[in-house]
């Protein structure tokens, strides 16, 4: 009888979590970053509905560091936002964009964080994202 | 009535006075040319370079400063602060550096180092009056790195030059970089090469102006 070494093949998951704005809304800067970095410390890519402020943006990337600084094997993170493209809107477009903008919290923009121990690049263009995985 | 003289002088002064030397910060991602171009413009003007540059990422990891630069060009003169700072990533990995063929133990220094001078970079965003983006014009300028930067900029009401680095290599698309950024002031320049840096001053006295 022959010894047949049986090697069991392990599935690689990935688990994507989806996020509305609304579970965040109510936060403040450091509420929301929080939320989206303990998720995405939890080995899941983060794909948010809507955007960040600029200066949330920044305070994620500044927040990421600490972290790569003081908790082993977290390497940071991939990030993208696709947002709508204004294109030629024209002067009355542009109010109407600012003004959804201003009530819905630019919900028609996505944010995709994930953790780089997973996601190896996000690669964007005007056209596309290509998101490369570890 | 001599106090309120005083009084009435300084608050007249900070309403309209000029500012002596603007900060001019020089922001972008890692290896992007951002201390071989603040090094070229110190070496035309003080003499004296401001730090080392190095093919491997992340080799500025503290944020430099040279004091007092002055630029003359066509008869109008300009002086800053120039201040040039780590390059921001989202993630870091020491193994990366060992690739360069760096020890784990220097690897790991240096991903420590290029962490907290990414932190020390973004905290003195509050401080600029005006930013160089200097991005390399060879690669995909899109990357979030490069929008998240610009955005804060703006945010703050700060005055942003993208300058599209390396142009004297092969790959270099100075028009890619103006269509990732149409609503900005884009020129190219080699800052190791020193190509296009008359052009480049043109812009930065336009940029100082907004300040």
């Amino acid at each position: 009888m022959s010894n047949k070494i049986k090697r069991s093949k392990k599935v690689k998951g990935l688990t994507l979590q989806f996020m509305p704005y609304s579970e965040i809304a109510s936060l403040d800067s450091v509420g929301r970053i929080k939320k989206l970095l303990k998720i995405v410390l939890d080995n899941k890519v983060v794909i948010l509905q809507g955007k960040l402020k600029p200066e949330e943006e920044t305070r994620l990337i500044e927040d990421t560091m600490i972290m790569v600084g003081n908790i082993k094997g977290f390497k940071g993170v991939e990030l993208a936002v696709i947002d709508q493209d204004k294109g030629d809107l024209g002067m009355m477009g542009k109010v109407k964009f600012g003004l959804a903008k201003a009530l819905t919290g630019q919900q028609n923009a996505m944010t995709i964080i994930g953790p780089a121990t997973i996601v190896k690049e996000m690669k964007k263009d005007p056209k596309k994202l290509e998101v490369m995985m570890r | 009535m001599k106090i309120f003289k005083s009084f009435t002088k300084r608050i007249f002064n900070i309403l309209f006075r000029k500012k002596k030397e603007i900060s001019l910060g020089f922001y972008g991602p890692p290896n992007a040319g951002k201390t071989s171009l603040a090094n070229r413009i110190c070496k035309d003007w003080t003499g004296e370079e401001i730090g080392k540059v190095s093919k491997i990422a992340h080799e500025t990891r503290h944020v430099q400063f040279k004091e007092e630069v002055e630029i003359k060009y066509k008869e109008k003169s300009l002086k800053f602060k120039l201040i040039d700072t780590p390059g921001i990533a989202t993630k870091i990995d020491y193994e990366d550096f060992m690739k360069s063929k760096m020890k784990k133990k220097q690897s790991q220094k240096r991903a420590k180092e290029a962490t907290q001078g990414i932190v020390e970079a973004i905290k003195w965003l509050d401080d600029m009056d005006a930013v160089i983006v200097v991005v390399d014009s060879t690669e995909n300028p899109y990357s979030q790195v490069n929008i998240t930067i610009v955005g804060n900029l703006v945010a703050r009401k700060i005055p942003v030059l993208v300058v599209a680095n390396k142009i004297d290599l092969k790959k270099s698309d100075v028009k890619k970089i103006e269509a990732a950024f149409p609503e900005y002031e884009v020129v190219g320049v080699s800052a190791k090469k020193g190509k296009n840096m008359n052009e480049f001053y043109e812009s930065v006295f336009r940029l100082a102006k907004k300040a």
